[in-house]
């Protein structure tokens, strides 16, 4: 069973999103088979100050803390960053969340590097989204574009503890990032699955073959995105991939590890 | 054997795409092959599919040239003839050469052709489709368009169509049955929906690489499962995904087989599936 490590509760600002509740993600992962999820909070990726999004997020968790794990966000541009990380910490979140393309940050921004080292000192992964929706979709308002692959590998290079969960990118994006690191740099990221294409292209077989499935992980971007997506993709590998193995979500850093204990 | 993925029903996609030699790309044997192994797995009963021409070797694919309009559709019609138990084909055309459209669509619907495509070579509510529509619906050919959803300002490499342009065209041609392609595609399928609401000749496929939550309601409860198409086009993961959503939302048994099959079977030339409407007497009656 994986543990899906892109799921978010709450609203959406530019479309209706049917029941984006934790109670229902916690009947999708059972209806999935799926073991968990780690969880963001949908709008406070648009808010400036994420801290209240942060309390509700924990507090909308909470009665669900066996089977839904918290991922705040840290802006780290945004005076008092380091009390929301250790609050994650305390917390018991395996990651955190941050939106440098939201919030207008260049790739290399300092204050992002920053934080994904503070992260990993803490044992804490990094967890960016490279977009919410199809380019081709978004509400006129929705102008912030889609992470670059720059800003990942500047993330990847910032220091030895940093690692990263990289959601919703696609094969060109990861191949750009994974070939643009040294080896050392690409263990200390994984790619969620949730916007990668199946047959007949094949781009997570062909990823699989060449950068290894374990630098990949189960992630749906639930409620934005069907879940049945990403095990659907799984299902139709071709036959030399059929019993590939993702990434354990509890192996990709020691937050994560200690979610069962 | 293992059942198929998605059940032992029939299950037709009416949006598919093979490739051929001179598609420019050297795996495109691999790629038609691997559509055929996850139509397998997944229990796709056929494949309704065409070829747009070079794909952009030789002309762009969504302004074809009429050579390759013409290899491309040869490509097709050889996959459909040799894989006679599971494809089926669309005859591609390019409307700003009218007559070589016209009589691409002769050609090729005389050799077995059930449906005509068209691209984004021209607006859906150009005049030049006028005669291709007509001759489609002449010949009880459904005609499915690429869509982009929404259509907010120009885009590249191909002059887009809406639900809305779509209506245009559709509503000058009330004989022919149109297919506005992948709803899930690109853009916003909300604007679609709505577009399409109130013109019945238009059915909508559910192709495309998006799964956003709530697509799949919003299209059942204003075009309602007789309106709707399965269908996969380029990402048949997402294909799958959709139809266990679609068993998910809890649909009648009924409703879930018009999406799967029956809708294809009412609205392509009769005679079309043969193997979807074996084992289905009543069906198979009705349609006669």
């Amino acid at each position: 069973m994986y543990t899906d490590v892109s799921a978010f509760v709450g609203p959406y600002p530019f479309r209706h999103l049917p029941h984006p509740e934790p109670r229902l993600l916690v009947r999708v992962l059972e209806r999935e088979k799926l073991d968990g999820a780690w969880v963001g909070h949908l709008p406070s990726a648009f808010y400036r100050d994420p801290a209240a999004g942060n309390t509700e997020l924990l507090a909308l968790l909470d009665p669900h803390r066996d089977v839904l794990h918290p991922v705040p966000v840290v802006r780290p541009d945004w005076p008092g960053w380091e009390k929301e990380l250790r609050r994650a910490h305390d917390a018991g979140a395996p990651a955190i969340r941050a939106y440098p393309a939201q919030w207008g940050l260049a790739p290399q921004d300092v204050a992002m590097r920053e934080v994904a080292i503070a992260a990993g000192e803490l044992g804490m992964a990094l967890l960016l989204t490279v977009r919410f929706e199809d380019m081709r979709q978004r509400h006129p308002m929705d102008v912030s574009g889609d992470l670059s692959a720059a800003a990942i590998r500047a993330l990847a290079r910032a220091g030895n503890d940093v690692r990263l969960v990289i959601s919703a990118a696609g094969r060109e994006m990861i191949e750009e990032v994974h070939w643009g690191l040294t080896p050392a740099e690409q263990s200390r990221v994984f790619w969620d699955i949730s916007w990668i294409w199946g047959p007949p292209e094949d781009h997570l077989a062909k990823l699989f073959r060449t950068i290894g499935a374990r630098r990949f992980i189960f992630g749906t971007q639930w409620p934005l995105r069907l879940t049945q997506n990403p095990t659907a993709n799984l299902e139709l590998l071709p036959d030399d991939q059929r019993g590939a193995r993702l990434a354990d979500a509890r192996d990709v850093c020691k937050a994560a590890s200690r979610i069962d204990d | 054997m293992n059942q198929p993925l998605a059940g032992t029903e029939p299950l037709i996609d009416v949006h598919a795409h093979f490739y051929h030699a001179g598609a420019g790309r050297s795996d495109w044997a691999e790629v038609n092959a691997a559509r055929f192994r996850a139509g397998d797995r997944i229990g796709i009963t056929y494949h309704v599919a065409s070829v747009l021409g070079s794909y952009g070797f030789s002309s762009p694919t969504y302004f074809p040239s009429p050579e390759d309009v013409g290899i491309g559709n040869d490509a097709m019609l050889d996959i459909a003839a040799r894989e006679r138990r599971r494809v089926r084909m669309y005859v591609t055309v390019n409307p700003n050469f009218t007559a070589h459209a016209i009589a691409e669509i002769e050609r090729c619907a005389d050799r077995g052709a059930i449906g005509v495509k068209l691209l984004a070579s021209r607006r859906a509510d150009d005049p030049l489709l006028d005669p291709i529509a007509e001759l489609a619906g002449a010949r009880g050919l459904p005609l499915l368009h690429h869509i982009w959803q929404h259509r907010r300002r120009e885009w590249p490499s191909q002059e887009i169509s809406d639900g809305a342009d779509l209506t245009r065209l559709a509503v000058r041609h009330p004989g022919t049955t149109f297919i506005l392609a992948h709803i899930a595609g690109g853009g916003d399928y909300a604007h679609t929906v709505a577009a399409l609401a109130d013109v019945q000749n238009i059915v909508a496929d559910l192709s495309g690489s998006g799964v956003d939550r709530g697509m799949l309601d919003e299209a059942l409860a204003t075009l309602g499962p007789r309106r709707l198409l399965w269908a996969c086009d380029i990402t048949m993961e997402t294909g799958l995904a959709k139809l266990r959503a679609l068993e998910v939302i809890g649909l009648p048994p009924e409703a879930l087989a018009d999406i799967r099959w029956k809708n294809a079977t009412r609205i392509f030339p009769a005679g079309a599936f043969p193997n979807a409407l074996a084992g289905q007497p009543a069906l198979q009656a009705a349609h006669r």
